[in-house]
């Protein structure tokens, strides 16, 4: 019997999570709350996956069951988006700097004011200095994959893992998606061991206040302070590249398929001109290169899997050899550019030769993103480049 | 050489101490007069609400009481509870 089923996002992540073997599901239908959250009280409801789902009056409670949950040993799980995840956001950081490996799904949406209940990526790019490792999903098949990938990663780093993915283009669109067999999911995914168990017969008291110095306990141990902690949790998001490089490789082994590990590549081997995004909205621009490539433009594309840890020896490797890099985000940094350019112009500044950089916002609020806009794009900012122009200032993509 | 902090995220353990010595940023000293505290003068263990109520629990209720001063910090409530007024709280820099 084949295993592939034609599904939407939401019912894949869902899928994911229920292979994944979540102990705890906490979630709250704020608007805009994915089919996700229902999908996964209907699993625990008629026992196909046995978990407590807890239902909380709030994201932010959301946030703050799963860290409870996850302090005490279980493999916990949620799912959030747009002002949802914004109304996390305390508990994101709480739940990084516990260093608790919790995986959530959020669903890309605009963020409101105004509402919208569309698109875009502002979001999750919002959340960018929580501690959380974010992965950008282009397909269904890839979402499935990436919450059993994330919770590998996370159990390994101990750094708690979004996976996002955008919001109606994907998780809305039906795909056919391959399930992975349960048996394989399991030897895959081993079960979680927590770095500290909160329990009666071992209590501690856990984030208590640190000071500007080490302290020594009563053991003798000379303690962290603040800043020690905060140094432990970038070298684990500095480690991760490597655990999300290698997670990806290993699950390529057993399941055959790789979705690449911090970044992947379409076309890139000769081109000239590279198209970066994240999402689908890198998918989409997979299109646009072929259509340059049509009119003998050598167009390829790096897609940003992992925003954070942010791949930036990989990134440096992947544009060293381009004359021109086009940046296409779904978010914006008001009052000054697109967040994904500025952090590639910074890893770009070390090679000390850099091409010039073309930065476009598009598909905001579920804009229509079309691949020949895209290529347009390209094409114009070629022309510019070859007559020797400096770079323009950041462009709005039908807009206006 | 001290032993090294190995926790992945930042704990203590339930110990006195564990949270380092937390009385020196006390700016109000409770002082004791025994002569009026009720179980000094009836030579009995009772009332202890200074024991009850102190949050940090750094109150010993023997005859006389004690407070340990490496912890106590300073807040008052042993001094606002205490029903004859036996507990007075002084300014650290006028002892
Ligand atoms: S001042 Fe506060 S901390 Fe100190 S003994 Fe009294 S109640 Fe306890
Ligand atoms: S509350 Fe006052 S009277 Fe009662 S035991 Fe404490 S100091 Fe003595």
């Amino acid at each position: 019997m084949s295993r592939v089923q034609i599904m939407t996002g939401n019912q894949a992540a869902a899928i994911g999570a229920v292979l994944s073997g979540v102990q705890v599901v906490a979630a709250y239908p704020i608007t805009p709350q994915s089919q996700l959250a229902e999908i996964m009280s209907q699993n625990v409801e008629s026992g196909k996956l046995h978990a407590e789902y807890v239902r909380v009056e709030s994201e932010h409670s959301a946030m703050t069951v799963c860290i409870s949950a996850s302090t005490v040993g279980a493999r916990v799980f949620t799912a959030t988006s747009a002002n949802g995840l914004l109304y996390m956001h305390e508990q994101l950081h709480w739940a990084a700097g516990s260093r608790l490996p919790i995986v959530m799904c959020c669903v890309n949406r605009g963020v409101g004011a105004p509402w919208t209940i569309f698109n875009d990526q502002q979001d999750s790019l919002a959340q960018r200095d929580t501690g959380w490792i974010q992965i950008y999903c282009r397909n269904n098949q890839e979402i499935l994959d990436s919450v059993i990938q994330a919770y590998r990663i996370a159990e390994t780093v101990y750094v708690p893992v979004m996976v996002c993915y955008d919001g109606f283009v994907l998780s809305h669109t039906m795909m056919p998606v391959e399930v992975p067999e349960a048996d394989k999911v399991r030897a895959f995914l081993p079960p979680y061991v927590p770095h500290t168990v909160l329990s009666p017969e071992n209590p501690k008291n856990l984030n208590p206040v640190l000071f500007p110095w080490k302290r020594e306990d009563t053991e003798g141990v000379l303690c962290d302070g603040y800043m020690e902690m905060r140094c432990k949790l970038q070298t684990a998001l500095d480690r991760s590249r490597e655990v999300i490089a290698e997670t990806s490789r290993s699950f390529a082994d057993v399941f055959g398929r790789d979705h690449g590990g911090v970044l992947w590549e379409y076309r890139t081997d000769d081109a000239e001109i590279m198209l970066v995004g994240m999402g689908s909205l890198a998918s989409e621009a997979t299109m646009a290169a072929d259509l340059l490539r049509s009119e003998g433009i050598r167009a390829g594309v790096v897609g940003i899997r992992a925003f954070r840890p942010f791949p930036k020896e990989d990134i440096r490797r992947a544009l060293q050899k381009a004359k021109g890099i086009l940046i296409f985000e779904k978010s914006i940094s008001y009052g000054f550019e697109g967040g994904l350019c500025s952090e590639i112009k910074a890893v770009m500044y070390a090679t000390g030769k850099r091409a010039p950089i073309y930065n476009f916002i598009a598909g905001l609020g579920g804009r229509d993103v079309k691949s020949g806009e895209l290529a347009e794009a390209a094409k114009s900012s070629l022309a510019e480049l070859e007559a020797g122009k400096p770079e323009r200032p950041t462009e709005w993509v039908n807009c206006g | 050489m001290k032993k090294k902090d190995t926790n992945v995220a930042a704990m203590c353990g339930p110990q006195i101490g564990e949270g380092g010595k937390t009385g020196d940023w006390r700016s109000l000293r409770p002082v004791i007069s025994h002569e009026r505290c009720i179980p000094f003068q009836k030579k009995k263990s009772a009332c202890f609400l200074c024991w009850l109520y102190c949050p940090e629990g750094v109150v010993k209720a023997g005859l006389p009481i004690e407070i340990n001063l490496e912890y106590c910090k300073g807040c008052g409530i042993c001094a606002e509870e205490c029903p004859p007024k036996a507990i007075l709280m002084v300014r650290e820099d006028k002892s």
